[in-house]
């Protein structure tokens, strides 16, 4: 019995503690320049904040990125992560770096969080991009977190020309279907969706009613029949799930007709890098719209 | 053959239709079954010969390896609650599949994904027997079971973990669940072969088993060889568990129910109860894989729940009937 | 002509010696009673004469293959193991095992060895009942049935009437002397003296793995041998209506 309510005292404390987080990122967000004082020794412990700090940072400002920041598949910035010191998301190890500023994800450990919240560590929690708009919100947010607003809105205005751009505003618009491993489908309000959609592509999840995205089973897939097939990047080593991407049906989509491969480092997070994404699948879309 | 046979046959033969005209997309019966006989060029062909015919016929082959499976290891330790899931040989194929994909051997030698998991139930038999003893008792057999099941299961996970691919982790669930979702022809193909080995192994044991009502002892008498009787069982059983495991994962239960339902229907005797379990294990999973589709057709809800939803209660209630014997 | 010659035949269980240089020959038309106290090897014997277990010196019938072995030679073993709910005709159908080969249906002959074995045994009326959910004397009965439809030259059988009433006993061990009296030979392993004196025309009676007497009822159940093997004394008489035989007291 007394067993249980600590239990659920824990478990209370912890939502509470959650909520401190939230709150104290949203100070940090807020009150970065009001404070008037720039962070010194800034650890970043999530793949894209890594990508983000290291663009925006001042020099010897941030000390740590994670260490898929190091990984060529997954970050647009391997070679620039190979100077920092690489971390794994602990908790312990962030803290024995002796950091000012903690950036992370709301994807990254609640517990790690949590525990670093305790040892009174100021930690900022960035959301995950799901649109082109985001990244240009994330971009901003970074600066100010950083104290380098100026830097960032200089590459938010870089951003949003280069967009304007690339953008396809054609009325052809050829449909797309991103598939990942295990029948997982990209949708219109998600980040890969939005690039799909910058370069001139109609989602084909949306007439499967997939909004964010979600599972597709392959036979709908295979009724959806889009003009292109883009896949989910494949990791390291084996995995059933990934079986899925050479499936007969989807290399019956994929014969004679335009497809294409996600690269994880241009697709996955909300950096400027996106436009690398878009850029790409200009060829794609002029392989169905000028054959 | 008799009437018993004539019914399962035709019941099996009505739930194949059904299974290839279950399924997300939106195609009428008549349209599924003209475009897997005749073709043509939309997706509805593809999607009935690439995805629905290779899956049920997936289901028919691995249930009726279960099902015979579970018949065979019955009739030879005696105790009908041996079951490939429940004493450890799925586990233990699954595992030898794992390693097959992991390692990256499945991917340069397609066949090493069911050979490897004939190994790991090899490996699994040997050990349930050995612990189990020759007769085996069923607090040992259920005891041996669980032990191995736990450290397979351990090993899979462990495997898995320590693989560099962010899936594979996730996958865990597929091993100890099963699955029957985007299958194509060839798994059928891989599995064909090593099934078809196991059940002309296994269906050639009826007259060995049959001898066993009557006791090891009494059965070497009647002239059946038992180290022979026993190695067959083994690598019959490992054949068929190992390719069935391979590729749909382990799927519990079925070699429990099967037999327990028609043991009456044919009279107790083991080897009649060989290929009717055969049968029956393959209702039983084609009628699940319908189910599970019909349930949630938008998401991969595993075999191995429906399966267990039905078989855990049935095993309660033989530990219940058994439990003198138990204690 | 002999059905079965043992020589020299030892065998070692967990290092310990269980029979020593046991020989003998059983001929046709005997029905042998093997006697001895307990743990004298009398089961020990018979499994090491038909090859179940491993043993030293030679057996005629453990020399022979599996398939033609269970031709010549039946084995009703002392544990009454009936493992799944058959009917009793499907149980005693399994003697004919060896008769068919795999996959064939019985013919009308085995048939008839059925029934036959069936009606010996008093079963006629039990042919569809559930073997398992018979009383243990009547799954006795049943499992002779099985044995003598083996239809095999001889048969072995390890306390064949332990547990069943005095009449079954009497018509069991009747049936095996009916054999012998046929031509067949029957090994029989018993613990009632009176039932042996009766029914069998030889007895072989063991003791600590050895054999100490071998021949009629007369000659091996004399009163100095029950001293000395059973401990015990004895009423041994020839009467108008048979032999009779009957332990008395401790010694």
């Amino acid at each position: 019995m007394a067993l249980t309510s600590r239990a659920a005292l824990f478990t209370l404390a912890s939502v509470l503690n959650f909520k401190l987080i939230s709150f104290a990122a949203a100070l940090a967000l807020s009150g970065a320049v009001a404070l008037a004082e720039m962070p010194k020794r800034v650890v970043s412990m999530n793949l894209c904040t890594d990508q983000l700090a290291m663009m925006l940072a001042g020099p010897g400002q941030l000390i740590s990125v994670s260490h898929l920041a190091a990984d060529p598949r997954s970050s647009a910035l391997a070679d620039e992560a190979a100077g920092y010191v690489l971390n794994h998301g602990r908790a312990e190890e962030i803290y024995l770096m002796r950091p000012d500023l903690v950036i992370s994800s709301s994807f990254s450990s609640r517990t790690t969080l949590d525990m670093l919240a305790r040892l009174d560590i100021p930690v900022a929690v960035l959301e995950p991009a799901y649109s082109l708009e985001d990244v240009r919100a994330r971009l901003l947010q970074m600066g100010d977190l950083l104290g380098r607003s100026s830097v960032a809105e200089d590459m938010v205005a870089e951003f949003d020309a280069r967009l304007a751009e690339l953008r396809m505003t054609g009325n052809t618009r050829p449909s797309a279907a991103i598939y990942h491993a295990n029948g997982y489908i990209s949708g219109k309000h998600s980040l890969s969706g939005q690039i799909i959609d910058a370069a001139g592509f109609d989602n084909a999840a949306v007439e499967a009613g997939v909004a964010m995205g979600g599972f597709l089973p392959l036979e709908l897939l295979a009724m959806l029949d889009p003009d292109a097939l883009i896949l989910g990047r494949r990791y390291r080593g084996a995995s059933r799930s990934e079986e899925i991407l050479d499936h007969p049906v989807v290399q019956k989509l994929r014969e004679g007709r335009a497809s294409g491969a996600i690269t994880d480092r241009d697709w996955v997070c909300g950096t400027p890098h996106v436009l690398r994404a878009i850029e790409s699948l200009g060829a794609l879309r002029a392989e169905i719209v000028e054959p | 053959m008799t009437r018993l046979a004539a019914a399962l046959l035709a019941f099996l033969t009505l739930l194949f239709g059904i299974a290839l005209c279950v399924g997300p997309a939106q195609i009428t019966p008549l349209e599924s079954l003209y475009a897997l006989l005749f073709g043509g060029d939309g997706p509805a062909t593809l999607v009935m010969r690439e995805i629905r015919l290779p899956r049920a016929l997936l289901a028919v082959m691995v249930g009726g390896s279960l099902g015979l499976a579970g018949a065979a290891m019955q009739g030879y330790l005696r105790n009908p609650l041996a079951e490939p899931g429940l004493i450890g040989v799925s586990s233990s194929a699954a595992l030898g599949a794992v390693l097959a994909i992991q390692t990256g051997l499945a991917a340069s030698v397609a066949f090493a994904l069911p050979a490897m998991a004939l190994i790991g139930a090899v490996i699994g038999v040997l050990l349930v027997i050995a612990l189990a003893g020759p007769r085996g008792s069923s607090l040992t057999l259920i005891l041996a079971g669980i032990a191995i099941s736990a450290l397979a299961s351990a090993l899979i996970s462990l495997v898995l973990n320590l693989s560099p691919n962010p899936y594979a982790a996730s996958e865990i669930v597929f091993w100890m669940m099963g699955s029957l979702a985007d299958r194509s022809m060839s798994h059928v193909w891989i599995a064909v072969p090593f099934m078809a080995v196991g059940l002309a192994v296994l269906l050639s044991l009826g007259r060995g088993l049959d001898a066993l009502t009557l006791g090891e002892d009494a059965a070497s008498a009647l002239g059946i060889r038992l180290s022979r009787l026993r190695l067959f069982l083994v690598f019959g059983t490992a054949c068929v568990v190992g390719a069935g495991t391979a590729v749909a994962g382990t799927i519990g239960f079925v070699g429990l129910v099967v037999p327990h339902i028609l043991r009456p229907l044919v009279g107790a005797q083991p080897s009649r109860l060989l290929w009717a379990s055969a049968l029956g294990g393959a209702i039983m999973v084609l009628a699940a894989d319908i189910l599970v589709r019909v349930i949630l057709p938008e998401r991969d809800l595993k075999l191995g729940v429906v399966t267990a939803l039905v078989g855990a209660p049935l095993f309660l209630h033989l530990i219940y009937k058994t439990r003198r014997q138990l204690g | 002509m002999s059905l079965l010659s043992v020589q020299n035949l030892s065998v070692n269980l967990r290092k310990r010696p269980v029979l020593r240089d046991v020989s003998f020959e059983v001929g046709a038309g005997e029905c042998v009673g093997l006697l001895g106290p307990n743990g004298a090897g009398k089961s020990t014997l018979m499994r090491a004469c038909l090859g179940l277990i491993a043993a030293e010196g030679i057996s005629t019938l453990a020399q022979m293959p599996a398939d033609k072995r269970a031709r010549l030679a039946a084995w009703l073993p002392q544990n009454h193991e009936i493992a799944w709910p058959v009917s009793v005709e499907t149980l005693v159908m399994l003697g004919r095992l060896p008769h068919m080969s795999a996959g064939q249906r019985p013919t009308q002959a085995d048939k008839d060895k059925v029934d036959a074995a069936l009606a010996a045994l008093d079963l006629d009326g039990f042919r569809e009942r559930i073997a398992t959910q018979l009383s243990g004397g009547e799954q006795a009965r049943v499992l002779i049935a099985r044995a003598l439809a083996q239809d095999t030259p001889l048969i072995l059988a390890d306390e064949p009437v332990a547990g069943l009433d005095p009449a079954h006993q009497i018509s069991t061990m009747q049936s095996f002397a009916n054999l012998a009296r046929g031509g067949r030979s029957v090994i029989v392993s018993l613990h009632d003296l009176g039932l042996a004196s009766r029914h069998c025309t030889r007895l072989i009676l063991l003791c600590k793995g050895e054999i100490v007497a071998d021949g009629t009822p007369a000659e091996v159940l004399t009163l100095e041998r029950m001293a000395q093997v059973f401990g015990i004394r004895a009423y041994f008489a020839q009467t108008d209506d048979g032999p009779i035989f009957q332990p008395l007291e401790l010694i």
